[in-house]
């Protein structure tokens, strides 16, 4: 089983390394009405799931909802019915003040498109999901990041080389579904991109806090990445989403 | 030689119906079972949940990153043995195992730096069985993360 992180996840990771909020950044809502095919529908939802995720970080209260209205009219496109329903905007619109629950309905929310789906039968449609989930995240990272100096951005933008790499494997496992596919042939530049950037980490030793009983483990990593390699990474980030969400 | 072929698709379709049904099934007792373990860490939405017998095993493959705060919870049909988790890393050198921790169901942890784990999962044998019918039910692995930024 191989488990992608959830889009809410991902956001928090980059605000807490000093992300600031950009709505221009976001895949306007009015693109919605371009995505017909299952292909566009499946990625674009979870290009709406990261798009909301990240707005629903910052608090942005009035975003979030138009974003969480677009992503249910996909889901019904979809046939997903259960994913988002009345009760789900009602329950956000309840909490709109309180992130912590408005951050639970997201995860929920965007990650049982992709067990129903996976309940339907139709798992190439939720790898698209997720792999449309996990290039936004990316292409936000990337984009509210100003140069390869910006140390813990990088770091959590080299980070997600590993997801990189659960996400190839998803859609590997689906590679029978051409759209699954097509999508896995368009990943390469972004990978040649993530190769090309040298990470050194040592082994593991974990911890245990006695009284916490938190364990910690211990490691260290050393990232060495120059300014053509961000670039490039940036760039074939940033080509990557714009086609995903002609 | 068409009757074969109608056995055939039947037999496939109600192995992919039984497949669905009981990722179905465990996805609710994952939900309804599980899912409280997690709190006050936030799930991330995703129900690793399979129907296991005695002796059986399974992997999970998540990346888990640095700076935040995680937290594992396995769960079980009541009907089943006790179950065994381990965290390994990618070279399958063993992090934790909940053996050494009177099989706890949950587990906390943090990381310094980025990496990709697996939680494999092993349902153990009953050793004083009364009858020979071997045990098999849900299990379910979620994962939940902190939200420190407040």
């Amino acid at each position: 089983m191989l488990s992608l992180p959830s889009p809410i996840e991902t956001a928090m990771l980059i605000k807490r390394a000093g992300a600031k909020f950009n709505e221009e950044l976001l895949n306007p809502t009015s693109n919605a009405a371009n995505y017909t095919s299952n292909k566009s529908m499946s990625i674009a939802m979870g290009v709406y799931g990261a798009d909301l995720s990240y707005a629903s970080i910052f608090d942005q209260t009035q975003t979030v909802m138009k974003y969480m209205a677009t992503s249910k009219k996909i889901a019904d496109a979809l046939g997903l019915l259960s994913s988002i329903d009345q009760n789900i905007i009602k329950r956000m619109e309840s909490n709109v003040n309180d992130r912590d629950s408005i951050i639970r309905i997201i995860s929920e929310t965007f990650m049982n498109s992709n067990s129903s789906l996976k309940e339907d039968n139709r798992p190439a449609l939720a790898a698209l999901i997720l792999t449309g989930g996990w290039i936004e995240g990316l292409y936000i990272a990337t984009s509210v990041t100003k140069s390869s100096k910006d140390k813990e951005l990088i770091e959590r933008i080299v980070d997600q080389r590993l997801s990189f790499n659960d996400m190839t494997k998803l859609l590997e496992q689906n590679s029978d579904n051409p759209d699954c596919a097509q999508v896995l042939a368009s990943l390469a530049p972004v990978k040649a991109a993530f190769d090309a950037i040298k990470v050194q980490t040592s082994n593991i030793v974990p911890v245990t806090d006695k009284d916490s009983k938190i364990t910690t483990f211990k490691a260290t990593s050393k990232i060495t990445i120059t300014e053509e390699q961000f670039k490039k990474l940036k760039d074939e980030t940033l080509k990557l989403r714009t086609a995903i969400i002609k | 030689m068409k009757r074969i072929w109608s056995i055939i698709l039947l037999v496939s379709a109600l192995a992919i119906t039984s497949t669905t049904t009981s990722y179905a099934q465990c996805k609710n007792f994952a939900k309804g079972v599980c899912k409280p373990q997690l709190e006050p860490y936030i799930h991330d939405g995703i129900y690793n949940a399979t129907e296991l017998s005695e002796g059986e095993s399974a992997e999970l493959f998540k990346t888990f990153y640095s700076g935040q705060e995680y937290r594992v919870a396995i769960c079980g049909d009541p009907t089943l043995p006790p179950i065994e988790f381990q965290i390994l890393d990618a070279d399958r050198n063993i992090l934790f195992s909940n053996k050494e921790a009177n099989f706890a169901k949950v587990w906390d942890f943090k990381l310094e730096a980025s990496q990709q784990l697996i939680i494999s999962i092993q349902v153990g044998m009953n050793e004083d069985k009364a009858s020979d019918q071997t045990a098999r039910g849900c299990v379910a692995v979620l994962i939940g993360f902190l939200n420190t930024d407040k």
